[in-house]
């Protein structure tokens, strides 16, 4: 038997980016919050110093400040007819875990959505066709827009000091930015980041190509920044140690630099580590939520009531709770009903070496930051004409070499051999020559028998069923990939490379080689009931008491990095939460 | 393994081996480690074998694959050159054994031997680029031979000077070699 703790007037699940927007905003709002963290706690000036976080076997070959899979994992197939096996140690993508979440690791990469990205079945429709959809593609509209997220994007960019040029004001054009972005109410907090000699060469060579090249939006700091909560961030120093590390520097935008330090100090707020939630307590109505339970260091079992319930764990996690909790209805891909599961998606990663001759080039790409790089968006979304091409979709391409970190960034040209002498040479003529792992970072869009559900045989150390992912990339995916591979190996070429590997993505879906950890979907937004799990204010349309944050609202993923987009709708919510919900507590559209 | 480490990463007039640099003494202490005993990872049953893109499923860590392997590694040698264990064997035999493996075309006993062979050159590898604090990169001879400056963090004054080689030597968490008093 739980035992019961004094009530709370809003719990929140997770205590990362999401968790701390929504607990800095709901405090400010005068309710007494908890949040409860399944991870250990983590400061910037002890976790992360950086006098011992350049290492690269540590942090990321070995995932130290990773979700253990012991602790939860999920399992894994292709297909519907397959056996789903766990995933016993991490490789496409790495959960995080602990205070700070994704944002402890990540490289602060901070992009807008295109405005069509929030319509894009509407978009699409109307462009093409229906026919031009593949028969299987579920992708669908957000019920929110660009228009209505523009000031929330505003205030997390603001919130991080991101260093960027803008690329559209207010409607006008701007030089030197993004020119296919949707409109900006004001210019970045910050001038863009510095960029070292690959990133500029590759930049140059895309403007001679005819592309407008634009630096990448950065939450690494270009200049010492205050943020409006009087939090001081200092200028990123290019160590090449940013995604899986913390930063110590106070250079990265993360919730332990922009928002903890202020958050922690509030009379009104609470926080407990090291403690997992099991589940949602429902009433016996089952249509409003009256807390939380969850599991401390000592296996004690404990119940914290409340009157609003905010999930803001990762995405799978959050999907995890909801069928924990009998939140919402199983999704069922062959009756194609339900929606606690569906459209779940990742992302779809390809990537471009190329290898210069190294009496006339040298990188040092060792000096780096995680959000560094010049990019073009000419084949992201709809930007260009798919008509043509015979695929929807697209992703950015970008120089964006975020480090020189030897275990990882010691290629060798193709037809090398991969051990030997031959190797040895190879690998000390090639390191400070070569660009490694140019990315095209492309969208992945929805499809019906890419969902997720529990697994009927393994389970998490409480004995509750892991979650199973069945995912497979689609043609439709794969052709883009190979498309905007050709694209990005064309610049390569033309800043004078000796020799290029292109790496398009390819099917099956593989657990092991990293991609990204943008894993979306499953606990969709959306204008009906019957094809989302939560409303456009992430509220949850069958027990309006719970909001459910993070990128499993996204119906479909984009061609970019999803954290700008996840704190914009959280913060998106927030406000509804502080201007509608509270006033009058119940269902914020009616179902 | 100081043998296996020799041949993946030979030595040349300039850079020492995979022995001199210290990958066996990395991959050991790896296998003691949390590493070889796959602490933290999934490790709940059923374990069953599944598609390549489903991951490893096999039910030992691999300092339990590696004590395994490296025992029939060297029976398979003995039995084909007469008696002698891989340490002993001229270089080009060693050659010639490492790629069958890589190719397939040695079991070892319960083990696969190309996975086996990947897992070794994949640790070997790390142990060569990994901070020297690990035993493997032994006065970051890898670092030095690659021009990585190591475990620095402010290259504010560098990131404009494009095209020039950085001019500071490598240095490890633990700082060089040459900081330390002699005597």
């Amino acid at each position: 038997m739980a035992r019961k703790l004094p009530r709370k007037d809003v719990v929140i699940i997770g205590l990362g980016w999401t968790g701390s927007i929504l607990a800095n905003e709901l405090t400010d709002e005068g309710l007494d919050v908890v949040a409860i963290e399944r991870g250990p706690w983590r400061d910037a000036p002890t976790e992360f110093p950086p006098n011992y976080q350049q290492d690269e076997l540590r942090y990321r070959i070995r995932h130290e400040l990773f979700l253990q899979p012991e602790q939860n994992t999920f399992t894994f197939r292709n297909k519907m007819d397959q056996t789903a096996l766990p995933i016993r140690t991490w490789g496409a993508f790495m959960p995080p875990n602990g205070v700070g979440g994704g944002g402890v690791h990540w490289n602060a990469e901070t992009w807008r959505f295109l405005p069509s990205d929030f319509v894009l079945r509407t978009h699409l429709t109307e462009r093409y066709g229906a026919n031009f959809l593949p028969e299987d593609m579920t992708i669908q509209d957000w019920g929110v827009t660009y228009d209505d997220l523009e000031p929330h994007y505003d205030q997390f960019e603001y919130l991080c000091g991101t260093s960027g040029t803008a690329g559209n004001l207010r409607g006008v054009i701007q030089e030197g930015g993004n020119p296919f972005e949707g409109p900006r109410s004001r210019p970045y907090p910050n001038p863009p980041q510095k960029q070292g000699f690959g990133h500029t060469l590759w930049g140059k060579a895309a403007r001679e190509l005819g592309y407008r090249p634009f630096p990448q939006p950065s939450g690494n700091m270009s200049q010492a920044y205050t943020n409006p909560l009087g939090l001081h961030l200092g200028p990123c120093t290019y160590c090449g140690f940013c995604e899986w590390f913390g930063c110590g520097n106070y250079s990265k935008a993360s919730p332990q630099t922009t928002i903890l330090p202020v958050l922690i100090r509030k009379p009104n707020f609470s926080a407990r580590d090291n403690c997992e939630v099991t589940h949602i307590n429902l009433d016996r109505s089952g249509k409003r939520a009256t807390g939380v339970t969850f599991i401390d260091t000592s296996n004690v079992e404990w119940e914290q009531p409340a009157d609003l319930v905010i999930l803001a764990a990762f995405s799978v996690f959050n999907v995890q709770m909801l069928f924990n909790s009998g939140i919402g209805k199983p999704y069922d891909p062959v009756t194609n009903s339900g929606v606690v599961g569906r459209n779940f998606t990742h992302q779809t990663m390809s990537s471009v070496d190329g290898f210069f001759d190294k009496e006339k080039f040298n990188f040092n790409p060792f000096i780096a930051s995680g959000a560094i790089g010049m990019c073009i968006d000419e084949f992201n979304g709809d930007n260009f004409d798919h008509g043509p091409l015979g695929f929807v979709g697209g992703g950015y391409l970008g120089q964006v070499q975020t480090s020189g970190r030897p275990i990882q960034n010691t290629l060798v040209p193709p037809g090398t051999p991969k051990w030997g002498a031959q190797w040895k040479k190879a690998v000390a003529d090639n390191y400070l020559s070569t660009l490694v792992g140019g990315s095209i970072h492309a969208s992945f869009y929805s499809y019906r028998d890419v969902y997720l559900d529990r697994d009927p045989t393994y389970t998490d150390r409480f004995g509750r069923p892991l979650m199973r992912m069945t995912i497979d990339f689609h043609d439709n995916e794969l052709k883009a990939a190979q498309f905007l591979t050709d694209k990005y190996a064309e610049i390569v070429k033309s800043m004078g490379a000796r020799q290029i590997a292109k790496k398009p993505r390819k099917g099956p879906y593989d657990i092991a080689p990293y991609q990204t950890t943008h894993l979306n979907g499953g606990a969709i937004m959306g204008p009906d009931p019957n094809t989302s799990a939560v409303n456009r204010y992430l509220q949850s349309w069958d027990v309006p008491n719970v909001f459910v944050m993070g990128a499993s609202a996204f119906p479909q993923n984009a061609g970019y990095n999803p954290t700008d987009t996840v704190c914009a709708l959280a913060f998106w919510s927030a406000a509804a939460i502080r201007n509608q919900y509270l006033k009058n507590p119940g269902p914020l559209v009616d179902a | 393994m100081e043998a296996i480490a020799d041949r993946m990463i030979p030595p040349d007039p300039e850079t020492p081996g995979g022995k001199d640099a210290g990958c066996a003494l990395f991959v050991d202490r790896q296998l003691a480690g949390p590493y070889g005993h796959r602490e933290g990872h999934y490790n709940r049953p059923p374990f069953m074998h599944g598609t390549k893109q489903q991951g490893e499923q096999g039910e030992a860590g691999p300092a339990q694959q590696y004590r395994t392997a490296l025992a029939a590694l060297d029976h398979h040698c003995q039995s084909k050159f007469s008696g002698k264990p891989f340490a002993e064997l001229p270089d080009g035999d060693k050659d010639a054994v490492l790629h069958d493996l890589e190719g397939g075309k040695v079991s070892l006993g319960s083990i696969e031997g190309k996975a086996f062979f990947e897992q070794v050159l994949k640790d070997i590898q790390t142990g060569f680029f990994a901070d020297p604090l690990y035993g493997g990169n032994r006065d970051m001879v890898a670092w030095k031979m690659i021009g990585y400056p190591g475990a620095r963090y402010n290259y504010l004054d560098w990131i404009d000077r494009h095209n020039e080689r950085f001019p500071l030597p490598p240095v490890g968490l633990t700082g060089r070699i040459d900081w330390t008093p002699k005597g």
